[in-house]
């Protein structure tokens, strides 16, 4: 299985080629992709020199042009298509209609792939998608089993690549507005997620309460590390009942899934978080090419080398287990 | 401008169905979106009221649509959807898997909950034959205001939401169930426990969201009573209102008087923040800071 790697920035990118990913996945330091931090993506002259580094090593450069074009400035995503596909990206991530249409028409032979917020959770919508404008992969959204995914698989003729690490989307990617409703900035339009731009910390009493657009999302006794207050993984009270109502602050981890996805077609493994450190992505990805190499081969995972990994972290394998639901 | 009314997110039993659109018959709305969008395991159970209603609302000079499923995944939903389009109705996507099934040269209508953030997306969709677009609530009036544009060059009505609570976010799992410590599969249709869904509020009290399985709406009651003026000068054809449990159809009429010019934007906001559910009203997404932002706040 081919290993996708976050590259929030262009030393990241060498760090994650280094260490073995056989792909990378990067954007513009623009609203055209999904990852819109301060400090993070690349410009063009960055990613010209990226794709060098990484095609050098045999290693593939896919660009996520994944946000939702705003009415009236569909120019700069077209031209985020234009230069990726000039700068010799093999491939992109799209997730508009309109600008997955465009770009089938315009540069017909730069490679397509489904991005993950196009929310594609069914054979219809792959093959509505592979059928109508060529596109080659999905990134299949968090919602889905293993079962359900093997099933998906059964019905479709392009590849599916699949999250298996790190930060966990609980809604249907590309179809929620709750950050959008609390902060006015949204993973559709802006390629942001409960951005910093909107938190705010407060000590009160023995509790560090974290806001996000005015809204508390967790109150945390001070002597206790608080998560970052992401909106789906907040602490409400829903009646007679305090606690995590959506999702708990933990992250997705299905290492331990990787032969029964294996199993269930999937072609490649996708790792979250091109907002991490290269110290971070450096380790995430040593280890995961460990166990692809050992699930090539027929072996079990090293549980060793995975093991470091959920270190002091809570896990999940989300949606992948039926029970989750 | 007129009126339209969205399907119903709630899981209703077959009694207040019947009585739901029984009323709403009456109400001055153009054209009423019927069906479930939600969950499909809730379809069986209230399903027997459709034709009853669909008859009413038909008989009184409405058009009808049915919704899809804003999120299928599995085999017999897929199965559901297709079904739509033998019903003769027009279908109202909300889902895009739902083209699939599309007859070739059929109309459709493509909802909230599908995404139409450009000129490009709704050229597209008008090729295929789309009519009508109710856009996503998530925008603000400057895209409203191309899109309704692009909408009328291409001979298809743009809808706004304009009243209920918000659609944020659809999920693989049922926070209903998750709250009653019960699995997906064995959640004894416990959401219809809450007709208008169950509220989510911080730890601090103020309200936030509302539970609807495994639908997130916000808590807050979408307004566009004080865009009425700048929604009808960008030429958006309709304003879509999405069902509450009750005095639905008083609501129905103050909007219509709103349209009118018989009601202010002040009255109708009053009237409003006294029949929703909470009493919140927001209108954030199409002119504020954020969603939940209320024009008229203190």
């Amino acid at each position: 299985m081919e290993l996708v790697c976050p590259a929030g920035t262009p030393a990241a990118l060498r760090t994650a080629v280094t260490a073995g990913a056989q792909a990378v996945y990067c954007g513009f330091a623009d609203e055209t992709n999904a990852r819109n931090f301060p400090g993070l993506n690349f410009s063009r002259a960055e990613l010209d020199e990226a794709i060098d580094f990484a095609h050098t090593r045999g290693a593939k450069v896919l660009v996520a042009i994944n946000t939702f074009p705003r009415a009236g400035a569909e120019t700069l995503w077209h031209q985020a298509v234009a230069d990726a596909d000039t700068l010799g990206a093999d491939a992109v991530i799209l997730a508009d209609l309109g600008l997955i249409a465009y770009a089938a028409d315009r540069h017909p032979d730069l490679r397509r792939h489904l991005s993950v917020q196009a929310a594609a959770a069914n054979p219809d919508a792959v093959n509505f998608y592979a059928d109508t404008f060529g596109i080659r992969r999905v990134v299949l959204p968090r919602v889905l089993t293993v079962d359900e995914i093997r099933a998906i698989n059964s019905e479709i003729d392009i590849e599916t690549e699949v999250f298996v690490f790190g930060g966990l989307c609980v809604m249907a990617e590309g179809r929620c507005s709750l950050s959008s409703y609390a902060t006015g900035l949204s993973p559709n339009m802006n390629g942001v997620c409960s951005p910093a731009s909107h938190v705010a910390y407060a000590e009160e009493g023995p509790e560090l309460v974290a806001r996000l657009g005015g809204f508390t999302i967790h109150r945390t006794p001070r002597d206790r590390s608080a998560p970052y207050p992401t909106l789906c993984k907040g602490c409400f009270t829903s009646g007679p009942q305090t606690g995590h109502v959506f999702e708990d602050p933990v992250s997705l981890d299905a290492t331990d899934l990787i032969p029964a996805l294996a199993k269930a077609g999937v072609t490649a493994l996708k790792i979250e978080g091109r907002q991490r450190s290269r110290a971070y992505v450096e380790k995430v990805v040593r280890a995961f090419r460990t166990a692809v190499e050992a699930e090539a081969r027929g072996d079990a995972p090293p549980k060793a080398a995975l093991a470091a990994l959920a270190e002091g972290q809570a896990a999940t394998t989300g949606a992948y287990a039926k029970i989750w639901r | 401008m007129d009126l339209t009314v969205g399907a119903n997110p709630y899981f209703w039993d077959t009694d207040r169905v019947c009585a739901f659109y029984g009323d709403l018959a009456a109400a001055p709305v153009a054209r009423v979106v019927v069906g479930e969008q939600v969950c499909s395991k809730r379809l069986p159970l209230w399903q027997d009221a459709l034709p009853d209603a669909i008859e009413a609302l038909t008989a009184a000079g409405k058009t009808v649509a049915l919704t899809s499923l804003a999120l299928i995944t599995l085999k017999r939903e897929r199965k559901m959807t297709a079904q739509l389009f033998e019903t003769g109705l027009v279908v109202e996507i909300n889902d895009l898997s739902a083209l699939r099934h599309l007859p070739e040269g059929r109309e459709f209508w493509v909802g909230p909950l599908v995404n139409v953030y450009n000129e490009g997306t709704l050229r597209w969709l008008a090729l295929q034959g789309a009519t009508r677009i109710c856009l996503p609530p998530e925008l603000p009036l400057s895209s409203v205001a191309r899109l309704a544009e692009a909408g009328r060059e291409l001979g298809v009505a743009i809808e706004v939401w304009g009243f209920g609570r918000l659609p944020l976010a659809i999920a693989g799992r049922c926070y209903h169930a998750r709250l009653h410590d019960r699995p997906k599969d064995n959640c004894q249709f416990v959401c219809g426990d809450d007709p208008d869904g169950r509220d989510v509020d911080t730890l601090d009290g103020q309200r936030f969201l509302t539970v609807n399985g495994v639908q997130t709406l916000s808590q807050a009651s979408a307004s566009a009573a004080y865009q009425v003026e700048a929604l009808q000068e960008a030429g958006v054809a309709a304003l879509r209102l999405s069902p509450q449990s009750t005095e639905f159809v008083a609501i129905c009429g103050d909007y219509a008087a709103r349209l009118s010019g018989s009601m202010t934007a002040d009255a109708l906001a009053e009237s409003l923040a006294a029949k929703v559910p909470g009493g919140q009203l927001a209108d954030g997404f199409l002119t504020g800071p954020s969603g939940a932002h209320w024009s008229r706040a203190g």
